[in-house]
């Protein structure tokens, strides 16, 4: 049952999510807006409630599961990327290392900057 | 005898949505198990092989992606409530994510921008069309967000969705390495990184590493999505990409 309540509680979420960008025209997809209500939730109560846990575990613990219907869409594009698979894989491999490489790069050099400025920060 | 009895059971099958969910959850529980087996290796991601298992299946059986999707959709609705339960990682790493706001702030927002403008620059440059350039642009955020993005500015979210797969396996497969290449031995610093590029395949890959790699690639996953989806549209329009 606790899977189950914290299933609703979570498509309840995506749901109010759904409706409150639709209402309010903002430019943010639904389920993140949805992640962002649950998340200001869980910060008013302090504690995150037992059914969400179990539902939110499973779901996450298994991620990768959820990729693979979109993955075999790639199937549907086999004449575009026949057309455009150079510049297409060299934008995704060059892109995807430069990305993440910089992030962590900016991410190292700012910690180390705001370490600096406090001392007594660990 | 056997032939027709056969033949109509492929026409029922082929008919209804159990075949394409049954056959995705198979693939994917195969695929998994052939990666634990080979020591994790990341070349095995269990999308990668249950993808091509299941890509090789429908052109074998001449199966449509439509009559495919029909029964895969029930797993690919669950990234919508999965995208809102990354809620609960952020909130209990919240305290954490106090300490380091302001350089995982930084890092962030220089990631988008740099992510959105080097896919579509490089793209660009080789000759994609613009359609193509705008797919790529969201590739670094997870699927369901990024599909949205992508038909918010004009791409092709199914596109979209394929591209941020392979993404997702290129930072899950090059990521430790590249670390260990800049030197960069801090797991919340990779965490960061990989979530920001690779979203929810790098996370998988992340806790494999260490609970608090994972946690901050999650994190990282969570704000980048919000991060794109409100600046992507916009970057891309006061860039003079979107006309």
């Amino acid at each position: 049952m606790q899977l189950i309540n914290g299933i609703t509680l979570l498509l309840i979420y995506q749901l109010a999510g759904e409706v409150s960008v639709r209402l309010l025209g903002l430019p943010v997809p639904g389920p993140v807006m949805g992640m962002v209500m649950l998340f200001i939730t869980l910060m008013i109560r302090g504690r995150v409630a037992k059914a969400v846990e179990p539902a939110s575990t499973a779901l996450l613990g298994h991620l990768s599961l959820l990729f693979v219907p979109a993955g075999v869409g790639l199937i549907v594009h086999f004449n575009r990327l026949g057309n455009e698979w150079l510049p297409i894989s060299v934008t995704l491999l060059l892109s995807t290392i430069i990305t993440m490489a910089v992030t962590a790069l900016v991410m190292q050099w700012v910690t180390r900057l705001t370490a600096r400025r406090e001392p007594n920060h660990d | 005898m056997i032939e027709p009895d056969l033949n109509r059971i492929w026409v029922y099958l082929s008919a209804s949505p159990l075949l394409g969910l049954t056959m995705t959850l198979v693939a994917y529980s195969l695929a998994h198990r052939l990666y634990l087996r080979s020591g994790s290796n990341p070349l095995l991601n269990p999308v990668v092989t249950s993808v091509t298992a299941l890509i090789l299946f429908l052109l074998a059986t001449d199966t449509s992606y439509d009559d495919y999707f029909d029964g895969a959709q029930f797993v690919h609705f669950l990234l919508g409530p999965a995208t809102v339960a990354l809620a609960i990682p952020l909130y209990q790493q919240f305290n954490k994510l106090k300490q380091v706001w302001l350089p995982v702030t930084v890092a962030l927002v220089t990631g988008v921008v740099v992510g959105a403008f080097s896919s579509v620059a490089i793209a660009r440059l080789l000759g994609a069309s613009l359609e193509t350039q705008l797919s790529l642009a969201p590739k670094s955020v997870t699927a369901p967000v990024g599909m949205a993005i992508s038909e918010q500015i004009g791409g092709l979210p199914s596109l979209t969705a394929a591209l941020v797969v392979v993404t997702g396996i290129i930072g899950a497969v090059i990521g430790s390495k590249l670390f260990d290449l800049m030197g960069i031995r801090d797991d919340s610093v990779k965490g960061i990184a990989m979530g920001m590029t690779s979203h929810g395949i790098g996370t998988a890959r992340a806790f494999q590493v260490s609970a608090q790699m994972g946690a901050f690639s999650g994190l990282a996953m969570a704000l980048s999505a919000f991060l794109y989806s409100v600046f992507l549209p916009w970057l891309l329009s006061v860039s003079g990409v979107l006309g």
